[in-house]
């Protein structure tokens, strides 16, 4: 078994350096790269396509091409998917799939067309109302017609076989990642709030099963470790923790991350999948037994009382509130989730960020005086 | 001598005032009052004679009235964003301080969303469930990315129509009536008819109808389809139009000229009405057609209900860019445009983020020339008197200039 150290940072390099990792992958399987925009895109079908799925979380870039496409009230993720597209810098992508889970990311799903017209769209339409009888056989079908586009893309045919084989790689991958999220919390110097964010985030360039297998070693290198105390303890909630200096500052005063609710970390991953069922079947029930998701219709809105539990299992101080700006479904909750904590007498900090930012001096600040109060 | 007619004015009007009454008095006989986005399946609620009123009409009526501030403000103090639809901002103010100038509304026993406009809706309304307390009934149209509405989506759709109205007997708890629902439905669309009719009159050159008195009859196409009234309403409009149109007459007075004629894509600016409408009148620009009125438009056959979850799945925001593109190209041909107005509407992420595409193309297509404006339905902070008017007189420019150089030929 390898240093752990060695792998964390192995890791941590991958998720730093996104496009040279995504390289690396290409030449190291001889697969190529397809891109996944946010949020629950079905991996497991371009992975069984043959294809290395890779994450389009956006990124530090300047913004100059997509203003024409995009009003400056855009989130900066999906600003710098569509730069990035426009710059090149996408250019050995195969195709993107881009699921038309809110109304920025269905109108992308349109002007992607024109504005890469040699990188292919695959778009999805999620149901909202999946609790219902019909949600997971429409959603099947709809993973049906996302199967017979990539075919047409890659000319191979998908079986059922690989989609199951595909599912059970990343069945196994999100089993890891549960057990990853509860295992970093009792380490939380060593895996602290950066190096824990970039190594859930290296999923998204590598081969699954590849990554899988290295968390799988970090876990039981980490056990066998003596626990560390953290000085403050915190539990995340937005789309992602980003960008990384943020983090920075958070380990700077003494906080780390024990649990989160980030779509880029857990809401990716918490949901155990159904029983019984084919692979298709399985996916679909995870959307419709996911919890709290602010892109996954639910009346009851569960998000504040599942961070109020997750605050009181890991003997949290505070919650953070992760506001990736222009983010609108996000903004909707975040009122909601401010009530719940005020109510439940829980310290509750609000960062609005964005990618793009380069003055980090007022996060600073609101951190600093948070860490104080806690 | 008989009764003499009513004016199509005074109809509405008089229709307006009913359907908030209607709601109020529900609310005091403990009637479960529904709050419903604006193209939901209204047909479900009015066979179950149960009162509505639409948040958005509600929200337009009191930014019109310039007082959506007060609500905005108090949403805002509550931690909303002023990143979020202003409409939902007024909404949800209003849900908290309960009292409006412009309008009262009673508070919801439940809510009634469709999510055909945008997925903003369906949020919004989630908070308002939490936040009252109450049920939450909700149809999910999946967004056309292709040509047509899949049959996945309307076999899905037709199960989420059934579980509506299973939720909706237990609120009430009261039964649904098919024969009654054919009948609303056999309404809605007589209605519907009559209100593509009445703004196709503007198709007529000079229009005989002022699109500023279409955003005002929009409110009935928006809150009473399902009634009865409001077909005998958009009957005598169009008729109306139809004597102007035939008497020559234009939108406005004897002796203000139609000019030109464009297409105003978007939301009204209602807290900026009538600045919009005097600056555009100013120049001699009617707006004949709209991309929004057609929304309204839903038709199906009698009694069906595929038909009837795809109609409010299939128009043109729940659509593709080509969709819009050849929609807009058509209005552009049958209404004979001379030029094209965006609102970059500040609030609406749904329609901005797919214009500048749009405008492209359209342009490319029609050769008709086109201006935008930074806007908002209701929050007036957006909206600037001089860059609106400087781009008007932009616009004017070039449809003069085209003007003159096909007389000249
Ligand atoms: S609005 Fe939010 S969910 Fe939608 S694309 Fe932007 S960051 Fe993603
Ligand atoms: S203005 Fe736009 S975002 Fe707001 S409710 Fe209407 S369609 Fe939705």
């Amino acid at each position: 078994m390898a240093d752990y150290k060695a792998l964390i940072a192995q890791l941590t390099a991958v998720a730093a350096t996104p496009g040279k990792s995504v390289a690396a992958v290409i030449k190291e399987t001889g697969k190529e790269a397809f891109g996944c925009f946010p949020l629950h895109t079905p991996e497991e079908l371009v992975y069984a396509a043959g294809y290395i799925p890779v994450g389009m979380w956006g990124g530090r870039t300047e913004i100059k091409l997509a203003d024409k496409y995009l009003q400056g009230f855009c989130c900066t993720i999906i600003k710098a998917n569509i730069e990035m597209g426009l710059n090149g810098t996408y250019k050995d992508l195969k195709g993107v799939i881009i699921p038309c889970i809110c109304d920025t990311l269905k109108c992308v799903s349109e002007d992607w067309i024109y504005a890469c017209p040699q990188i292919p769209v695959i778009p999805i339409a999620y149901p909202m109302q999946r609790k219902i009888d019909g949600a997971i056989e429409y959603m099947v079908e709809e993973f049906r017609h996302v199967q017979a586009k990539l075919e047409e893309i890659s000319g191979r045919k998908i079986t059922d076989e690989q989609i199951e084989a595909a599912f059970a790689i990343y069945e196994d991958y999100r089993q890891a990642m549960r057990e990853f999220v509860e295992v970093a919390a009792d380490y939380p110097l060593t895996i602290d709030a950066k190096t824990r964010h970039l190594i859930i985030k290296a999923a998204y360039f590598m081969d699954k099963a590849k990554y899988t297998a290295i968390v799988k070693d970090i876990i039981a290198e980490l056990k066998q470790l003596p626990k560390e105390e953290a000085k403050i303890k915190v539990v995340v909630s937005g789309l992602v923790s980003e960008p990384v200096e943020v983090l920075d500052i958070l380990t700077e005063n003494g906080i780390a991350i024990v649990a989160d609710d980030l779509s880029q970390a857990s809401r990716k991953f918490r949901t155990p999948a159904r029983a019984e069922g084919t692979a298709l079947e399985k996916m679909a029930g995870i959307i419709a037994d996911q919890k709290g998701d602010t892109f996954l219709y639910e009346p009851e809105k569960y998000k504040g009382s599942m961070l109020i539990d997750q605050y009181k299992a890991k003997k949290a101080d505070g919650i953070i509130y992760f506001q990736m700006k222009f983010c609108d479904p996000e903004e909707f909750d975040f009122p909601i989730v401010k009530k719940e904590m005020e109510e439940a007498g829980i310290p509750l900090l609000y960062l609005e960020v964005d990618q793009q930012i380069d003055s980090f001096e007022q996060l600073r600040t609101r951190i600093q005086s948070f860490a104080e109060i806690l | 001598m008989g009764e003499e007619r009513k004016s199509s004015k005074q109809l509405l009007a008089e229709l307006q005032a009913k359907h908030y009454a209607d709601a109020q008095q529900a609310k005091a006989e403990g009637k479960p009052v529904a709050w419903s986005a604006s193209i939901a399946m209204q047909e479900i609620l009015e066979a179950m004679d149960i009162a509505v009123v639409y948040p958005e009409n509600h929200a337009a009526a009191i930014g019109a009235r310039k007082e959506s501030m007060e609500f905005i403000n108090n949403a805002e103090g509550r931690g909303y964003s002023t990143d979020i639809c202003s409409y939902a901002r007024v909404n949800i103010g209003y849900s908290d301080i309960k009292h409006a100038e412009a309008q009262d509304i009673p508070l919801p026993d439940f809510v009634f969303c469709c999510d055909n406009l945008c997925n903003t809706v369906l949020k919004w309304y989630e908070n308002l469930a939490k936040d009252l307390n109450i049920p939450m009934v909700l149809v999910n149209t999946p967004f056309v990315y292709d040509d047509e509405v899949p049959e996945r989506s309307v076999k899905y759709m037709r199960k989420e129509f059934d579980h509506v109205i299973r939720q909706l007997e237990e609120i009430t708890g009261k039964k649904m009536d098919p024969k009654r629902l054919e009948e609303v439905m056999e309404t809605s669309n007589e209605a519907a008819k009559w209100w593509k009719a009445a703004y196709s009159t503007a198709v007529k050159n000079p229009s005989p109808l002022s699109g500023f008195d279409m955003f005002n009859y929009m409110a009935a196409a928006v809150t009473m389809r399902g009634k009865k009234e409001t077909v005998e309403l958009f009957r005598t409009w169009h008729d109306e139009l139809k004597e102007r149109g035939e008497a020559g007459m234009g939108p406005w007075k004897p002796g203000e000229d139609e000019k030109y004629r464009v297409l105003w894509d978007g939301i009204a600016c209602w807290t900026n009405l009538s600045t919009t409408f005097k600056t555009l009148k100013k120049y001699g620009v009617n707006v004949v057609c709209s991309t929004y009125p057609d929304i309204w438009n839903l038709r199906y056959g009698s009694n069906d209900l595929d038909g009837l979850v795809k109609a409010y799945a299939e128009h043109y925001a729940n659509r593709s860019i080509k969709f819009s593109v050849d929609k807009m190209s058509a209005l552009a041909e049958e209404f004979q445009l001379d030029g094209i107005l965006y609102h970059s509407n500040r609030s609406c992420k749904l329609m901005d983020f797919r214009q500048y595409e749009i405008q492209r193309q359209v342009e490319a297509r029609t050769g008709i020339p086109y201006v935008s404006f930074d806007g908002d339905q209701t929050d007036p902070r957006i909206f600037s008197d001089a860059q609106y008017e400087t781009r008007i007189q932009a616009l004017v420019e070039v449809m003069e200039n085209k003007k003159n150089a096909k007389g000249g030929k």
